[in-house]
């Protein structure tokens, strides 16, 4: 389908396929063997200016929106979504900075990172909090010119490889969701330290370890906003990165729909390709239809998102995220059944994505939590209509 | 140090078809890029301006459209680009393009090095940049695989000299050429970059200029087909090789099985 | 007066004939405008592409259609090319040692000889050489031009191609021949250029037109896709560079006479400018590629870098050398120097054993005119295996160590 992308957005797309095709594809079964972070192909894409499209230009980016980063980590993401992940995972850290930060914050860490210099960790996750914000233990206690930090944080994307954390701690428990806040971490801070490094099933080219504050001492200057706003930052950020995350889910079910189509014309059965048998022809149309009505959602919410970042649009980016993420698991559940053998086989691409897609139903909001957030959207907007 | 680098466009594959009614070949539809030995050329150039400072140029001869080949140099980090084109080019062999090239890097004017890639990927010759560095007077070093040294003395410019590993069939010659001076380079001197996204953005508004056989002040007598001494009488595709004897079985009679077919056909 | 074509309207049936015979694609039909009788079409020339070769003319020859009308200066320049007289080989050598090029050539340029009916020779420029010289006799050379000078100790392209070009200025051959090795295509192309002569690059054919005696130069293009016929019509000399291995060697003959010319130039001045340092062998190539009669190479399908240790036993027992795919080249497995293809060398061995190597075609255009071609693979449906004189469908690790054996125990 045409989406009548512009010569910019072309470009964007037309450099990250080449890059994936040419600099990650070759090395992508080292990283999801060895679980390394990937630190040479980061190096490469930042020379590439690919690492900070969405910061604004007068702070070294590109001055691109959501959509353009979508379209970039859904590139990737056909080749490599863990790799993908990476840097769309410096993308949600780096929101809350470039919504809410002051000038000051904003000179001080977004030029490095549209360098591509650093990356960055969003914090939110604790092993009893995950979708349930108000029950956060990570405790911020003001001590004159500090906050000081105490709590851990897990399954945070980048740990430990990134130099710069967004942290959502509490700073007054008594007010519940009303009494978070988010502060800048660098990597280094006194009584900051990271927990092991864990093992996945899938992404393992992505780093996830936990953040452990122990008495850490940071500096009053690094809260972002103020005090008792970082539910909402938080929340803000969550609708906007959830594009991305939906365009990881696209981008690893095109690509494994891009590698079934091939796969089924070479690999020959009974004299001819399997491409030619109903059979596989009718698997390859659902996948087909699913991936680009999938696309489409996306794409949309990514450019109402671009087009009006001060409304919150939790229902759209809900639903795209949820969508996409449902058809990236099926679409790479089919093309594992259409390489059938060899879809099992390590050796071959398909069972990694397979494994990559299952992230996708489960970070930044389950997939079930998400169909709540619709639903509840949906009955309050019955409810004002009825009101009304 | 002020880099030229020399490139072409060529077709996307080598795999061209010729056309049953004209025979010549088929053009039409086919994607075009950049010569990928080419591709070696620009990096090192590009390496060596980030390394020494300068600038480097980028020349190709052809068709109008072979502006989007050095589009893409500009984007990987090339400074200015010309196209050096004119209908009175056209069916230039080895011999007139050397020379038409050589007039347009006088066009430039000063330089410190020229490099091109070893050959071209639709062509393959490797005539071109010796060709070159004879119409320009300047020593050059073909096959390099290895810059080792450059001296680029600004204060005795006659000092300036550069260090290169020579690629043999057997090894390699390490040889010292004076600059200015031209080299062509094989694929093992470098990694080519993809281009930058700021670089493609900038290369995409760049302006590149068109120079005719006017402007770089070409005799017509050397230029395009009266300027090339050989012609090609006739193409035609090479006759397939067939295939021979599909051998299975079991690793150790694979092993008999063949050795035994060549003692039979006495070549070991 | 200027070069003139011209297509007589009355005579041109629109038939077509001369559009294929245009090796320069400057013919084509239009519609008349006004028909004649029932033809409706008219031939035009593009007289921009045309080279007044004068194939359309001879196309034509049943209709008369097309006049063509030279300039004057045919006869001037057929009498300036009588000057041009003799085939001649250019030997090249390095310390001393003459390269098998040189041998392949002398047998090819003897039989170019005989056609035109003129004397063999050859050009041999280096220090120290001269005991060489009655080799190149031996092998079919009358006559040697020694050019013997501490000037010519090590291959350098300016002192070697200004002395060539000196040398072919004053002895007036009519065709050249060089070995398409490093040297030869890098110094034949400024000597081109020098003496502003026509050169075709990496010659497979050589013959001579037995009507106008032009030399007939075939070569391949296009990474090998399409093969052209290159001729250079009006310039003397007429040079090549030849590939390695396409023609057969020279007979060694001792009993074959010859002159050997020793030729003096003043070299006061003469251009030196690259310093040569010193020649640094590659010791991981145990034998020349592009002279080797046996070739092993690994591909994708080792899997591994220590794939190729494997590869070096197999070459060390059948006396080959050591050749790889752009794949595992690509990978880090083993050195830009092997690898045969269209990115790297070309090579036409007695026997190319291709292991784990499917046969892209940029790999194939490298070495599909070996003798014999053996592949080894897993998938029998690889392009090398359709090719191949003997495919071998199997796993490389198993087939590889039993062949060792089975050569080893003979």
């Amino acid at each position: 389908m045409d989406y009548f992308l512009d010569d910019d957005q072309k470009m964007i797309v037309e450099l990250a396929r080449k890059f994936a095709h040419e600099k990650i594809k070759p090395v992508r079964e080292h990283y999801d063997e060895t679980e390394e972070f990937p630190w040479p192909i980061m190096e490469e894409l930042a020379k590439l200016d690919l690492c900070g499209i969405f910061v604004p230009q007068e702070y070294g980016g590109l001055g691109k929106t959501i959509f353009e980063t979508v379209l970039l980590v859904e590139e990737l993401s056909k080749v490599d979504g863990g790799i993908a992940l990476t840097l769309a995972a410096t993308g949600l850290g780096t929101f809350p900075i470039m919504l809410y930060g002051t000038e000051e914050q904003k000179k001080k860490y977004l030029p490095d990172i549209a360098k591509g210099k650093k990356q960055v960790s969003f914090a939110i996750t604790e092993a009893n909090s995950g979708s349930d914000v108000a029950s956060m233990q990570t405790i911020a206690k003001k001590e004159g010119d500090y906050y000081i930090l105490n709590g851990t944080k897990c399954f945070i994307t980048s740990a430990g490889d990134s130099e710069i954390y967004t942290v959502v701690a509490m700073t007054d428990k008594t007010r519940g969701s009303r009494g978070a806040s988010i502060f800048i971490l660098e990597k280094g801070m006194e009584g900051f330290t990271f927990g092991k490094k864990e093992k996945k099933m899938g992404i393992r080219a992505s780093s996830t370890r936990e953040l452990v504050f122990n008495n850490c001492k940071v500096p009053r200057e690094n809260l972002l906003g103020k005090e008792g706003q970082g539910f909402i930052i938080a929340m803000k950020t969550l609708d906007i990165s959830r594009p991305g995350v939906a365009s990881q889910a696209l981008g690893i079910a095109a690509g494994a729909l891009e590698d079934a189509v091939e796969y089924s014309r070479q690999r020959k059965q009974f004299g001819n390709p399997i491409s030619s048998l109903q059979a596989i022809q009718h698997i390859l149309a659902d996948m087909a239809t699913q991936v680009e009505a999938a696309r489409a959602l996306v794409y949309a919410t990514a450019k109402m998102v671009a087009a009006d970042m001060k409304t919150r649009h939790t229902r759209e980016c809900a639903m795209s995220k949820l969508f996409a993420s449902d058809v990236a698991m099926k679409v790479t559940v089919d093309a594992v059944q259409v390489y059938g053998g060899y879809g099992y086989m390590r050796e071959y691409p398909m069972e990694k994505r397979m494994r990559d897609a299952k992230i996708t139903q489960i970070y930044e909001g389950t997939n079930q939590v998400l169909r709540n957030e619709i639903a509840a959207a949906l009955i309050k907007e019955n409810l004002q209509k009825s009101s009304s | 140090m002020n880099i030229i680098v020399c490139i072409k466009q060529v077709p996307a594959t080598t795999n061209v078809q010729i056309d049953d009614k004209t025979c010549t070949l088929k053009r039409e539809g086919v994607e075009s890029i950049i010569n990928p030995f080419d591709e070696y050329a620009v990096e090192e150039g590009v390496r060596l301006k980030e390394k020494l400072g300068g600038k480097v140029t980028v020349i190709s001869m052809g068709p109008p459209q072979a502006e989007s080949a050095l589009r893409e140099t500009l984007s990987r980090g090339a400074d200015e680009a010309v196209l050096v084109t004119d209908r009175a080019f056209a069916g230039a062999d080895t011999l007139a393009t050397s020379y038409t090239l050589a007039m347009a890097i006088r066009t430039v004017g000063q330089f410190d090095l020229i490099i091109c890639g070893k050959q071209a990927s639709d062509g393959d010759t490797a005539q071109v940049g010796p060709g070159i560095a004879e119409a320009l007077d300047i020593a050059h070093v073909s096959y390099v695989r290895k810059i080792e040294q450059t001296t680029n003395k600004l204060d005795n410019p006659a000092d300036n000299c550069m260090r290169v590993e020579r690629m043999m069939e057997d090894g390699y010659d390490i040889v010292e050429v004076p600059l200015p001076a031209l080299i062509t380079v094989v694929k093992d001197i470098n990694t080519p970059r993809l281009p930058s996204l700021k670089g493609m953005m900038a290369a995409k508004k760049a302006q590149i200029p068109h120079w005719n056989a006017e402007k770089i002040n070409a005799d017509k007598s050397r230029i395009g087909l009266s300027g090339s001494p050989t012609w090609v009488k006739k193409i035609f595709y090479p006759p397939p090789r067939k295939g021979g004897d599909m051998l299975s079985g079991e690793p150790q009679e694979l092993a008999k099985k063949l050795v035994d077919k060549l003692r039979e056909l006495k070549v070991i | 007066m200027p070069n003139k074509i011209e297509i007589i309207k009355g005579k041109c049936t629109g038939c077509g004939l001369c559009i294929k015979s245009c090796p320069f694609g400057a013919i084509m039909l239009v519609d008349r405008d006004e028909p004649l009788g029932k033809i409706k079409k008219i031939a035009v020339i593009d007289v921009l592409k045309c080279n007044f070769c004068g194939a359309c003319v001879e196309a034509c020859k049943k209709y008369g259609a097309i006049i063509i009308e030279k300039e004057q200066v045919e006869d001037t320049l057929k009498k300036i090319y009588a000057d041009y007289k003799g085939v001649w080989v250019y030997a090249e050598q390095r310390n001393n040692e003459i390269s098998p090029v040189v041998y392949e050539l002398l047998n090819e340029g003897g039989v170019l000889a005989e056609k035109l009916k003129v004397e063999l020779s050859a050009v041999f420029i280096g220090h120290n050489i001269e005991q060489s010289a009655q080799e190149l006799i031996y092998h079919g050379a009358n006559k040697v031009y020694v050019i013997d000078d501490i000037l010519f100790k090590d291959f350098q392209d300016d002192p070697y191609s200004e002395i060539l070009a000196r040398l072919v200025k004053e002895e007036k051959p009519e065709i050249v021949l060089f070995g398409a090795s490093n040297i030869g295509r890098s110094f034949a192309s400024r000597v081109a250029a020098k003496i502003k002569a026509g050169l075709t690059a990496d010659c497979t054919g050589l013959d001579i037109c037995p009507d106008t005696k032009n030399l007939l130069q075939t070569r391949p293009a296009f990474g090998g896709n399409i093969m052209a016929t290159i001729l250079t019509p009006q310039h003397r000399p007429q040079m090549s560079t030849v590939r390695h291995k396409v023609f057969k060697k020279a007979q060694r003959d001792t009993s074959r006479k010859g002159e050997i010319v020793r030729k003096k130039f003043d070299l006061t001045g003469i251009k030196n400018r690259t310093k040569f340092i010193e020649f640094v062998r590659d010791t991981s190539a145990r034998v020349n590629l592009a002279e080797a009669d046996i070739i092993v190479s690994g591909g994708r399908g080792l899997g591994k870098p220590e794939g190729f240790k494997l590869i070096e036993e197999f070459a060390g027992v059948i006396g080959g050398a050591v050749g790889a795919s752009r794949a595992a080249v690509d990978s880090g497995w083993i050195p830009y120097s092997h690898q045969v293809g269209q990115t790297g060398r070309t090579v036409a061995p007695k026997i190319y054993i291709a292991c784990g190597i499917s046969g892209q075609i940029q790999h194939l255009v490298g070495m599909v005119s070996s003798d014999i071609i053996v592949a080894i693979n897993r998938d029998k449906e690889a392009p090398m295996m359709k090719i191949a004189s003997f495919a071998l469908e199997g796993d490389l690790y198993e087939v590889i160590p039993c062949i060792i054996n089975e050569l080893k125990s003979a």
